[in-house]
């Protein structure tokens, strides 16, 4: 019995995914190319979100900037300002007190956790598993009521300073770390049970939107996507920045460089993380949490009220700005999603010449064709939710 | 500001006339390039052994207008992921030909990098393989990073695009005609 098989005539079907799509959290569009179900090309376009972050930046004061930094990545704010608040005192040559670096590690690292439970429950949720999404972002809750009770914001929380820190921490803080730690290990125990042998998951995350290590070097990713390919970088241990170096904490690395290795990466980043914040919690020493320099620092309110000097003191800084000196310099840090950079020109005056942010989202989503040619239209879903894009930094 | 490392020793040495100046300033090691042979540079920076700076981290660009000559400047930061080295390169560029040479061939992920300088600062690179507007719109007028570009300034309405042949477009202009024809039978009984 012989069976005749006709080849169907294969039409290449060009699609729209987005801007607005329920299942791409961020405003993004994907023009497709696709044979069926499989995505033969994919042109990413950004910029929806754009609201001119360099230009803004150049038109106030050199501390007017931290709230525009909150609003880049905004599940990790806390990063952004510290990496801000590093640039500028690299760009002046001076270093803040002890007290303050440690403050400064425990603020990123708690907005690292932010970012991370916000991006794997939220994958976690898209592809069904809907109860580590409510997991996560209970545990994330958790860590958003420490932040409010530090910043007293949860989101634009503009908590750094150039030369300093808003103010120290409140006096239940440790406590509060200990009690929240443990409940967000529980859960993330949970999660680990509902996950690591869940077979939905698992068919959806292992090898999709796989990126090979020559690839993602040249396409210049960082974060827990390159980790997620075996390359071993990590700004905390590369270039160590604040008191990353006298703190004990490893950088997770994957082997295949597909989506269920970056999750991998992120979960236990989540533990190095809390790790890094118990560590930090046990050596911070005492001590003021800004430097002793009347230039960058505002006089305290009773000698604002009360003499002509401490009035002027104030006005010529708020009036101003801090004097920054000419130069340019360019300070990284590891924000949530991979290296954040700060390359910052001044000419002198109080207000920044140029702000430029390495946004490691806008690299990533570059790449973002390389990860998903050949796949599913469905596979578009977790890849984006692992690249975890976030439109204020990508588009700024 | 101006002392020099050996590292930048090294590259004055390798790239001899291409090198227009070498400055280490709050620890950062910058070289100014030349842009005649600037790919070539870059690649030497690349490839040789001794220095390997594999990984280009950014690629922005400065408008020094009315401050410095030549007005532009496209800044690239390189990193040695062995190494543990940064460097940054800078590449003045003069107004009336703001082009540089692309680095696609040698890092792909420069594409969308520079796509960016050409959107925000209007600075074409040769040999790009798609250089449209990245963050911005096709229709937008001028670059708004270049300094001459008021903060305020207003852009023109664009016209809706017409998006033809698409099967969203197809199906509502079959349900209009649809609607119109129902409507206009009611209309006419």
């Amino acid at each position: 019995m012989k069976v005749e098989s006709k080849e169907l005539p294969v039409e290449i079907m060009e699609l729209q995914m987005g801007p607005s799509h329920p299942a791409t959290h961020g405003t993004i569009k994907f023009n497709l190319k696709l044979e069926g179900e499989k995505v033969l090309d994919c042109d990413v376009e950004v910029g929806y979100l754009h609201r001119g972050f360099d230009k803004s930046c150049e038109q106030v004061t050199w501390t007017q900037v931290i709230p525009y930094t909150d609003r880049l990545n905004y599940a990790s704010p806390l990063i952004n300002n510290v990496g801000y608040a590093l640039a500028v005192e690299k760009l002046i040559g001076v270093e803040t007190p002890p007290r303050c670096q440690f403050i400064r590690v425990i603020a990123s690292e708690l907005s690292r956790i932010y970012d991370h439970l916000t991006c794997c429950g939220m994958s976690a949720s898209e592809l069904g598993a809907i109860t580590v999404g409510f997991y996560m972002i209970e545990a994330r809750e958790m860590i958003a009521r420490i932040v409010e009770a530090l910043t007293g914001a949860r989101l634009t929380v503009t908590y750094a300073r150039i030369g300093g820190v808003k103010h120290d921490l409140t006096p239940d803080f440790a406590e509060q770390i200990a009690r929240t730690f443990k409940t967000i290990r529980k859960l993330l125990n949970d999660c680990d049970h509902l996950l690591s042998r869940n077979r939905i998951f698992i068919d959806r995350m292992s090898n999709v939107g796989v990126i090979s290590q020559e690839t993602a070097l040249s396409y210049s990713l960082t974060g827990p996507i390159l980790r997620a390919t075996g390359v071993n970088y990590d700004v905390r241990k590369a270039f160590p920045y604040l008191v990353y170096d006298q703190l004990d904490f490893e950088v997770p690395l994957g082997s295949k460089g597909d989506n269920y290795d970056r999750f991998v990466c992120r979960i236990q980043e989540i533990e190095q993380s809390m790790r890094i914040v118990e560590q930090a919690l046990e050596k911070l020493p005492v001590g003021p949490v800004w430097i002793d320099d009347p230039r960058f620092v505002l006089p305290e309110k009773e000698k604002v009220y009360n003499s002509i000097e401490g009035l002027m003191h104030h006005f010529k800084i708020i009036m101003e700005g801090i004097h920054v000196p000419p130069g340019e310099t360019y300070f990284a840090v590891e924000g949530g999603n991979g290296e954040l950079g700060f390359y910052i020109v001044s000419d002198g005056g109080g207000k920044p010449y140029r702000i430029r942010v390495r946004p490691p989202c806008f690299i990533a989503m570059g790449a973002f064709h390389e990860m998903i040619k050949g796949y599913m239209v469905a596979d578009i879903v977790p890849t984006f939710g692992m690249v975890n894009m976030i439109g204020g930094e990508c588009d700024r | 500001m101006s002392e020099t490392s050996p590292n930048l020793q090294y590259i004055q040495e390798k790239l001899g006339e291409k090198v227009l100046e070498t400055l280490v300033s709050q620890g950062d090691e910058i070289v100014i390039l030349d842009r005649r042979g600037m790919r070539e540079s870059f690649r030497f920076l690349k490839e040789d052994v001794k220095l390997a700076f594999d990984f280009l981290s950014d690629i922005t660009a400065v408008d020094y207008w009315k401050k410095k000559e030549p007005r532009f400047e496209v800044v690239y930061q390189l990193l040695s992921l062995h190494g543990r080295r940064r460097l940054r390169v800078r590449i003045p560029v003069p107004e009336n030909d703001p082009t540089v040479e692309s680095l696609t061939p040698l890092w792909r992920g420069a594409n969308f990098m520079e796509r960016e300088v050409w959107d925000l600062f209007g600075i074409r690179f040769t040999d790009h393989p798609d250089l449209r507007r990245v963050l911005l719109y096709d229709e937008f007028q001028g670059h708004p990073l270049r300094k001459d570009y008021p903060v305020n300034l207003w852009q023109p309405r664009v016209p809706e695009r017409k998006v033809e042949g698409t099967f969203v477009d197809e199906r509502s202009r079959n349900k209009l005609l649809l609607l119109k024809q129902i409507l206009g039978n009611k209309a006419q009984s």
